[in-house]
């Protein structure tokens, strides 16, 4: 609740300015992967099956084709945690002998053209030995289960569990106990543009530059460097414009690798674009989890312990760099969520299937826990016989800092603020009149409240916790003023949409004292930016902003000091704004610009009392920030189809200082829809021989404009101390927050039929059989 | 699948003289034989719409299109939006909106509004969320893509 001013009033930060990023994208001229010319085109041959042995590879005479076999020297991608009983296993660049999901890439073939590739990989005969799939996690426990990975003595290869001390005895004095039985199906986090790359090979340097879809440029020169063993100063990897990403760009494409290795062979371009179908099959996939959660509650509604099982579904390999380990660790962490409970019991596994490998989407675990830890809360609401919010009220944190069961430290924040925020806004009073009028006429609609927390921005520690070998968190950023008096910041992190170009931009304007237009965010070349770690888990502008401003900080002192010899004035006594320093009260002022040249060009000025240049370096590694919010889904379903209506979508968050508010709301946004598609229409399925019935955009449904309602948004601002820049990350909370809000909205309204919908998505389906299951339906569709 | 023939795409005033197989779609010759990569490919099912342009004034999924049936008609793209220097109402309003993100799926949402909006000016606010529907967007959320159309809707009108 807070107004930022920085003593002048007047401040980039916290205006809603244009993107710096737009006028290239609105023209045509935004550069993508694909856009690119290359010599060779790369098509891959995927396996059609699920599992079995690769008994003989025939092409045709003449074709260009990569196997394994040609492969051997390279090694397998093979992340690491030193925790949670984890079993390392390889995924070989190209199926070697053993084929583990539909989908694994069993050779590449090149061919001048794009269709030239497509119609060879057309003629390509793989026979293969089928053996039986491993479709669902429960079926992959199992003790006489097939092994997906034979060097494992179980399919289980991560495994965490915490369990406070003395949890049987709080367990023991419940009043009441609830238990939800939740299935989170299958998700593809859908970039609208799907992977690409493009490996150039320099013949005067032997260098290749690595063009690619990527979230961590950086990272993906280290790992396609490890696997192929040469010098990271031979490959350049460079994520130019990227069409979203949201968690799937992340991991190591094996493809990417595939790609260097052959464009070093050929001494050549080589490039290859997936198409959709590629994407949904074959890139990550996620989300796929079951969950037991039991919650014991005091007479007051005061949630005393939580006993948890969960089982997520990794697939067939573990991805670069997260490890499989990300779903099941991020859920065992953060489970509790945004209450206060003080007994956790809870065990969590990655169980390994015939099926595309998981890696994080947007929210990781998080919008899976949310649903479910919000299905308990709304059943003990029912069952004491209060609001949800009510029941809420009584459980939500309100004293900071507060450390967790888990051991998670929350910073200030305002959980039960925005959930009053947004009962007020919604008038859940009114709310509950109307409802109770349409139901009296047959029409069933239903509220839902979800209120959760966003852990963002964390440093190096928190990756240490989970047992990763490699451990994201710092961010440095390198700032100069050049000697035409134009600003570069270049940064590690990669966005791909996210504005930060902008965002940056105006946290260094105001530093500085040059507007943003003169500001230029250089990322995503890792020959051009400091080494970094990319743009994933709500974390660029928290940490690069924070980088930034600690680079932005060293310039500014360092102006005023050049700024004293010009003006013969103390420091202090002198400002930067709009381009020039002023000394204040007087009309005394130099243009930044004249100091920046004179910094390079006519250093004598400063008598050897001011190092030459303007460069200063800034690193950021912060212990991490809690963002938090309140969803509040309104629905109609309709109970002869199952259709569910979304008619209102608000939300109640605070992510601390808002740079940029336009950008912020448009994340949130962003955030929500993704959710409401999560919730209500998107799941990958596959049928029991491990095929995919969802191999399209009209299988896999991302939603339209005409299932996402008007979301109104509403902000509290906590200046936290976690972050130097008071801004916390908002990237992931809309997708975390909606689907357990959608879900509950659904559950609302189909309470007169004594039925609990706990998977996701709620699909007319589920919610048809669900309610045919009530007995409760009459045969005029109305509730009896 | 060898045999080509020779067609003109007229692409915002210029005319393209290609080569292409019977086979060869509207959006691969558009990016590839013309070398006009504004237009994305998002899906190649005609289901999102990333590469929608006008032939003869129509919303196209130019993914959906074979080149031959293009040829000799006028095709605007994302590229021949702006008069210049001078962005087109529907990009300034995208861009005053924040109607874009990644920017991925933007040029053909552009292409389908101002399509759409030349063709119907006084279109209804419920049929122009009914239209844009045609097209997937993954970062926005829709709000303000809708918000950044019916602001130009307005613009368009008055001009």
């Amino acid at each position: 609740m807070t107004v930022h001013t920085k003593g002048s009033g007047t401040t980039w930060v916290g205006r809603s300015i244009r993107r710096l990023e737009d006028p290239a994208l609105v023209t045509g001229r935004g550069r993508f992967t694909a856009d690119m010319p290359a010599t060779h085109w790369v098509r891959f041959v995927r396996s059609g099956v699920a599992a079995g042995t690769i008994k003989n590879i025939t092409a045709p005479e003449g074709a260009s084709i990569v196997t394994a076999k040609d492969l051997a020297k390279l090694k397998p991608i093979r992340p690491m945690l030193s925790k949670f009983n984890y079993v390392a296993v390889g995924q070989p660049i190209l199926a070697d002998g053993v084929v583990r999901f539909t989908g694994e890439s069993i050779a590449a073939v090149y061919a001048p053209s794009k269709d030239q590739a497509e119609d060879i990989a057309d003629q390509i005969e793989v026979e293969i030995s089928e053996g039986a799939p491993l479709i669902d996690a429960m079926d992959a426990l199992a003790g006489d289960a097939p092994l997906v990975h034979a060097d494992t003595k179980h399919n289980v290869i991560v495994e965490g569990r915490i369990a406070t001390p003395g949890f049987e005895d709080v367990w023991k004095t419940a009043h009441k106990v609830l238990h939800v039985e939740a299935r989170s199906h299958r998700q593809n986090a859908t970039p609208m543009e799907a992977r690409a790359g493009h490996a150039a090979y320099d013949g005067s340097t032997g260098r290749v530059t690595l063009t690619c879809t990527t979230q961590m440029p950086h990272l993906t020169r280290t790992a396609v460097c490890d696997i192929l063993g040469i010098p990271e100063s031979d490959l350049r990897v460079v994520a130019p414009d990227v069409g979203g990403g949201f968690g799937q760009k992340m991991s190591l494409a094996p493809e990417y690798v595939l790609l260097v290795w052959l464009a070093r062979k050929l001494r050549s371009s080589v490039a290859w674009t997936e198409d959709r179908r590629e994407n949904l099959i074959a890139s990550f996939h996620s989300r796929d989890q079951h969950v037991q959660l039991e919650g014991a509650f005091d007479k007051s509604g005061k949630l005393l312990a939580l006993r948890g099982d969960i089982v997520a579904n990794i697939g067939a390999y573990s991805c670069f760099p997260t490890t499989c380990g990300v779903e099941p660790l991020m859920a065992l962490a953060e489970l509790p969520g945004p209450y206060d409970v003080r007994a956790y019991d809870c065990r969590s596994r990655g169980v390994m299937t015939n099926t595309c490998p998981m890696a994080p989407y947007r929210g990781v675990s998080r919008p899976v826990i949310t649903f479910v830890l919000e299905r308990l809360m709304d059943k003990a609401a029912a069952a004491f016989g209060i609001e949800p919010t009510e029941l809420r009220r009584r459980n939500l944190i309100d004293k900071f800092p507060y450390t967790s069961a888990t051991g998670l430290v929350f910073d200030d924040g305002s959980y039960k603020e925005t959930m009053e925020m947004a009962i007020k806004a919604i008038d859940l009073d009114a709310f509950r009149k109307r409802q109770k009028t349409a139901r009296d006429a047959g029409r069933y609609l239903g509220i839902g409240f979800a209120t959760f927390s966003e852990r963002t921005g964390y440093g190096s520690p928190a990756f240490a916790a989970r047992g990763m070998e490699i451990t994201p968190g710092f961010e440095t950023v390198y700032l100069t003023i050049d000697p035409s008096g134009f600003v570069e910041a270049r940064i590690g992190s990669s966005p791909h949409g996210q504005g930060l170009r902008t965002s940056l931009a105006q946290i260094i304007a105001d530093e500085i004292g040059i507007d943003p237009e003169f500001i230029k965010v250089v990322h995503g070349d890792t020959d051009r930016s400091p080494y970094g770690w990319g743009t994933f888990a709500s974390r660029s502008l928290v940490l690069s902003g924070g980088a930034s401003l600690l680079a932005a900080q060293k310039i500014r002192a360092k102006l005023l000091k050049m700024a004293s010899h010009f003006l013969e004035a103390a420091p202090e006594d002198i400002t930067l704004q709009s381009g020039s320093a002023h000394v204040i009260g007087t009309d005394r002022s130099v243009t930044i610009a004249s100091m920046a040249r004179a910094a390079y060009h006519q250093t004598h000025i400063f008598k050897g009392e001011i190092e030459p240049g303007l460069t200063e370096t800034g690193t950021y590694d912060p212990s991490g920030t809690f963002s938090n919010a309140c969803h509040v889904a309104i629905v109609e379903v309709d109970i002869e189809t199952g259709r569910v209506e979304m008619e209102k979508f608000l939300v109640a968050e605070d992510a601390g200082l808002i740079i940029n508010p336009m950008i912020a709301d448009g994340q949130v946004h962003g955030g929500v829809a993704q959710g409401i598609g999560n919730a209500l229409l998107e799941e990958i399925i596959y049928d029991e021989t491990g095929n995919i019935l969802t191999s399209t955009l009209a299988d896999f449904l991302p939603p339209t404009t005409r299932e996402i309602p008007e979301i109104e948004l509403h902000h509290v601002e906590t200046l936290t101390g976690n972050s130097i820049t008071k801004a916390k990350g908002l990237g992931e909370g809309g997708a975390i927050g909606a689907p357990a809000a959608v879900i509950s909205a659904i559950n609302d309204a189909l309470s007169p039929f004594g039925i609990s919908i706990d998977e996701m998505p709620a699909t007319p389906q589920r919610i048809r059989a669900a309610l045919r299951s009530s007995g409760k339906l009459p045969s005029n569709g109305k509730t009896a | 699948m060898s045999d080509k023939t020779d067609i003109t795409l007229i692409i915002n005033g210029q005319s393209y003289a290609i080569r292409v197989e019977s086979r060869r779609t509207l959006a691969d010759a558009i990016r590839e034989d013309c070398g006009q990569t504004g237009t994305h490919i998002g899906c190649e099912h005609g289901v999102c719409g990333a590469c929608t342009v006008l032939v003869n004034g129509e919303p196209v999924r130019s993914c959906l299109m074979f080149a031959q049936q293009a040829d000799g008609k006028q095709i605007r793209t994302v590229e021949g939006l702006a008069d210049g220097d001078e962005m087109h109402p529907m990009q300034r309003a995208f861009m005053e909106n924040h109607g874009l993100q990644c920017g991925f799926c933007t040029p053909g949402f552009l292409m389908l509004a101002v399509g759409v909006l030349e063709r119907e000016p006084d279109i209804s606010d419920h049929d122009l969320v009914d239209v844009l529907s045609s097209n997937l967007c993954r970062c926005t959320g829709y709000q303000n893509i809708i918000k950044a159309v019916r602001a130009a809707a307005v613009e368009m009108r008055q001009s």
